[in-house]
């Protein structure tokens, strides 16, 4: 599960409570003294969670007061017939504000295409996952965490509708339907819109949970279909707004140069007369960890902050600071990693493992090693902060869990939270980059420097002041060995993770347990080999690291279905056959697997001539990623020493779905992610820098480099998974497997472009 | 100095070095150009001079006077610009959409080029980067522009 990782680093809780009850919806209608500034239209129904029911079913004067609310409302019909919809997650192009309004508007018999559909504020009224705890976008969970909710919330709306229509007709409830946005009285050929109703609702309760009837699939207007994405023409003609296009009245801007190193501190700045008289600077700043020049313009904040000559300071290392030491080397910490020869800490165990290997007829045996990884989305960070008058902070800023943030912001501000606005724009990419990260947000710099100007100011970093401190997905050394018995099957195996996992780097500790998003993809794999022993080996990076795009799976099925193969050919076997015999009673992977490879029109692993004349083989592999399944086989030729992908066919089981055209626009972006890092992608350090600062030396996953996607959808009915991560991790071993076929030369390292291949 | 943008007279308060860019965002506050890498990698900040995709983040202002400059904003005034915006939203393209606006020029300077591109012109032209991994619908869309060309 990873809620819990995102929250607080290798911790605690089952966070099987993922399906607990949904929060109760109550009408806000009336309570315009708390919507403030929320732009609420005039006689607009309006539902939220989560908030005391109001002043008509009073508390006894010994009840609590009812917590201030801080946010106005989740579902607003407004008089004009449109809805409005603040979404508790964010939208960075997984689609989840069209989901929302998809699942909202079902239930409401309302056109998804009508809702505005905004980013909610901080607050406890929004945190509707796992029982009404918390609340982020990311672990691919924003629709499967709150399906129900969403579900109860649009019929909660759609039943007071008709309530109200009975009233004004004067007829029965029952004798009452609705087609989208209307309700009609069939019986006499009348029908009210929602926009005309929305006011006779506005007094009413909130029918009780166990009075609201949600509608049966089979009856379905627009779950499950590919239903258009509500924010493609904002985003095709330049009017969708990120945080980097925020601005507000009398705003400054700055820009950053961080200490070349973390852990360094800001010196004496030699040329600052000279760099405050640059044109239009205003002011420069030292921060904390780096020098800051804000300016009315920022390309004038960009220029002088880069020409900013600082004598940085190097108090070494400590435990308040991840220090990243001058002689850091990407190369050297590689072979740190290969050296260790300690057995770990067991992560999991099944049957005898010793005895398996003691028995065997043949041990296979390989080392595999995964790169670290920029998350690279196009926009750059930024904030824009601003103090008001009342004491209260604002801040815009991209962000996938903005009571994350509110909280991070307190501690360090002395802010009551409630003071603290987080404003959530469109994230123009995000990865897994914008969760808190204690070295890699924007947000600290943005706050003091408000604080020193007086003035609200928006930084931005450049692309090459990002690259200096964007946390890493994590590198791993990962150690297997296979036992296979007389036959060629595989009855042991054993594997050494030489790796900090992610929750222990953004800690930059370990926790009490292991950090589970170390090894996700070599544990809890499907196949049935009896004796296991699954480790890590703990050792910390100088790095600092973070989620990136189906977290430790991303590399983690590299190694294993890599591996598997390996096992495979060791013991004669077919890989696509061994895995099925491996799944054997499975119902589900088996259904797949078979799937996967029936889209690709058959098994055919080669190597085999194309109709093009050149060179191919297929790799099959499998992930069981955030709560869904996957099963891909990839195409692959060699073409000038490098690792050309032709095709990729993906079949992915996420229990079931509520939009077809967003789950194949989201197996494209991972299979997209997915190409580029086991083709071409890594970050790199020599002498505790970066060696790629912007993307003409970090290189991603380039339009000529992209392979045909097909894509199949199987619905299984398993509990609903996650969509936006779990197509990855399939891909990367998929092609490792095609090009070792193809090469005869098994591929063990990340990226391929490092090697130089021969079909 | 004035520059002419979107078939538009502009007075323009900034120095000759300052990048397009910078000058359209900030300067003019037209926030639909986007900053992506500041060494003409991504293409993120992609304009039409003169009909021409060009990366605004490497342009001088004082390189462009008595040029014509467009930017998406523009875009669904001019009928290539429409076809192609049409063609975004039918074919779904954005993701985040944080390229797009970069996409959407490059694809209009494509097309006011050669009206009917092949796979191998769309590929050679559409060099922009998408982290999302947009570029099969971006072909999609290129291709169904070209097909309704040729029909």
């Amino acid at each position: 599960m990873m809620a819990r990782i995102f929250l607080d680093g290798p911790a605690n809780g089952s966070g099987d409570e993922r399906f607990a009850a949904p929060a109760q919806p109550v009408n806000l209608s009336r309570r315009r003294f708390l919507m403030g500034s929320a732009g609420v239209a005039t006689g607009a129904l309006v539902l939220g969670f989560g908030i005391p029911v109001g002043p008509a079913r009073a508390q006894g004067p010994a009840a609590p007061a009812p917590k201030a609310l801080d946010v106005p409302a989740f579902l607003e019909i407004r008089p004009d017939n449109t809805v409005r919809f603040l979404s508790p997650f964010m939208e960075g192009g997984q689609g989840a504000f069209t989901a929302m309004a998809q699942i909202v508007g079902e239930e409401l018999d309302m056109d998804p295409a009508v809702f505005e559909v905004e980013a909610a504020p901080a607050g406890k009224v929004f945190q509707v996952m796992f029982g009404g705890t918390m609340r982020i976008t990311g672990g691919s969970m924003s629709v499967r965490t709150s399906y129900d909710t969403m579900r109860r919330l649009g019929a909660s709306a759609r039943a007071m509708l008709v309530s109200a229509a009975a009233q004004r007709l004067g007829v029965g409830v029952d004798t009452l339907t609705t087609e989208p946005g209307k309700v009609i009285h069939a019986a006499s050929g009348r029908s009210l819109s929602y926009g005309e109703l929305a006011e006779g609702a506005l007094d009413m309760g909130v029918p009780e949970a166990g009075r609201i009837s949600l509608k049966d699939p089979k009856d379905f207007r627009w779950i499950g279909k590919p239903v258009a994405r509500i924010d493609m023409h904002a985003k095709s003609t330049g009017q969708a707004m990120y945080a980097i296009d925020s601005q507000v009245e009398n705003m400054l801007q700055a820009a950053v140069q961080h200490a070349p190193r973390l852990g360094l501190q800001p010196g004496a700045i030699r040329n600052e007369a000279a760099v405050k008289a640059m044109p239009g600077v205003h002011s420069v700043h030292t921060l904390d960890g780096a020098v800051a020049v804000v300016a009315p313009y920022w390309w004038h904040a960009r220029q002088a902050a880069d020409a900013l000559d600082v004598d940085w300071q190097d108090p070494g290392e400590s435990e308040e600071v991840r220090y990243m030491p001058a002689d850091f080397a990407t190369d050297a910490f590689t072979q740190h990693l290969s050296s260790q020869t300690g057995r770990g800490e067991e992560a999991e165990t099944a049957g005898d493992s010793a005895a398996a290997f003691a028995s065997a007829a043949k041990v296979v045996e390989g080392e595999f090693t995964s790169q670290y990884l920029h998350h690279a989305q196009l926009e750059p960070p930024s904030t824009l902060a601003r103090f008001n008058e009342d004491g209260s902070l604002d801040l815009w800023m991209p962000n996938q869990g903005p009571e994350i943030f509110q909280a991070a912001i307190a501690a360090k501000t002395g802010l009551a939270p409630e003071k603290i606005n987080i404003h959530s724009p469109l994230l123009g990419g995000f990865f897994g980059r914008h969760f808190q990260y204690t070295w890699g947000n924007p947000y600290p710099h943005a706050i003091a420097l408000a604080k020193a100007t007086g003035r609200p100011v928006k930084v931005i970093w450049s692309r090459e002041e990002e690259f200096l401190r964007d946390p890493m997905r994590p590198m791993a050394v990962v150690k297997f060995k296979g036992a296979l018995d007389a036959d060629g099957w595989p009855v042991g195996l054993d594997v050494v993770s030489v790796c900090e996992g992610p929750g222990e780097g953004i800690a930059n500790k370990r926790g009490e347990k292991l950090d589970e998003s170390a090894l996700e993809g070599i544990t809890a794999k499907s196949y049935a080999i009896p004796n296991r022993r699954i480790a890590q080996l703990f050792v910390k990076n100088p790095t600092t690291l973070a989620y990136w795009r189906s977290v430790g799976n991303s590399m983690n099925d590299f190694f294993y279905e890599s591996f598997f193969d390996e096992m495979a050919d060791a013991g004669g076997k077919d890989p696509y056959a061994l895995r099925l015999k491996l799944l054997e009673g499975n119902e589900r992977l088996t259904t797949l697997l078979n799937a996967a490879v029936e889209l690709s029109g058959g098994w055919k692993r080669g190597p085999f001539t194309a109709a093009d004349g050149t060179r191919r083989a297929r790799g099959i592999a499998m992930a069981s990623p955030f709560g869904s399944e996957a099963a891909a086989v990839a195409e692959v030729s060699i073409q000038d020493g490098q690792v050309v992908v032709h095709d990729v066919w993906e079949a992915i089981d996420p229990g079931s779905i509520v939009n077809p055209a967003i789950v194949e626009a989201q197996v494209n972006s991972a299979v997209a992610l997915g190409l580029s890092q086991v083709l071409v992608e890594g970050a790199e350090y020599e002498a505790g820098m970066p060696v790629a600062r912007n993307f003409d030396v970090y290189q991603i996953l380039r339009p000529e480099q992209m392979a045909k996607v097909h894509v199949k959808i199987v619905e299984s009915g398993a509990e609903m998974g996650g969509i936006g991560e779990p197509p990855l991790p399939a891909i990367p071993p998929a092609v490792a497997n095609a090009v070792s076929v193809l090469t005869g030369k098994r591929v063990r390292v990340m990226p391929l472009s490092k090697e130089s291949f021969e079909a | 100095m004035k520059l002419e943008i979107n078939g538009e007279m502009r007075e323009l308060d900034a120095e000759p070095e300052m990048p397009l860019l910078w000058a359209l965002r900030d300067v003019l506050g037209m926030t639909g150009t986007k900053y992506g890498c500041g060494i003409a990698q991504c293409g993120a900040c992609s304009v039409l001079v003169d009909g021409v995709v060009t990366r605004s983040c490497v342009t001088p202002v004082g390189s462009l006077e008595g040029s014509k400059v467009s930017t998406i904003e523009a875009m669904e005034q001019d009928a290539v610009g429409q076809k192609v915006v049409e063609a975004w939203v039918k074919h779904q393209v954005p993701q985040c959409g944080y390229c797009q606006s970069g996409q959407v020029m490059a694809a209009v300077s494509l097309l006011k080029e050669n009206a009917a591109p092949s796979e191998e012109d769309v590929r050679a032209s559409m060099q922009n980067l998408c982290r999302c991994g947009t570029y099969n619908a971006i072909h999609a869309a290129l291709s169904d522009l070209a097909g309704q060309e040729n029909a």
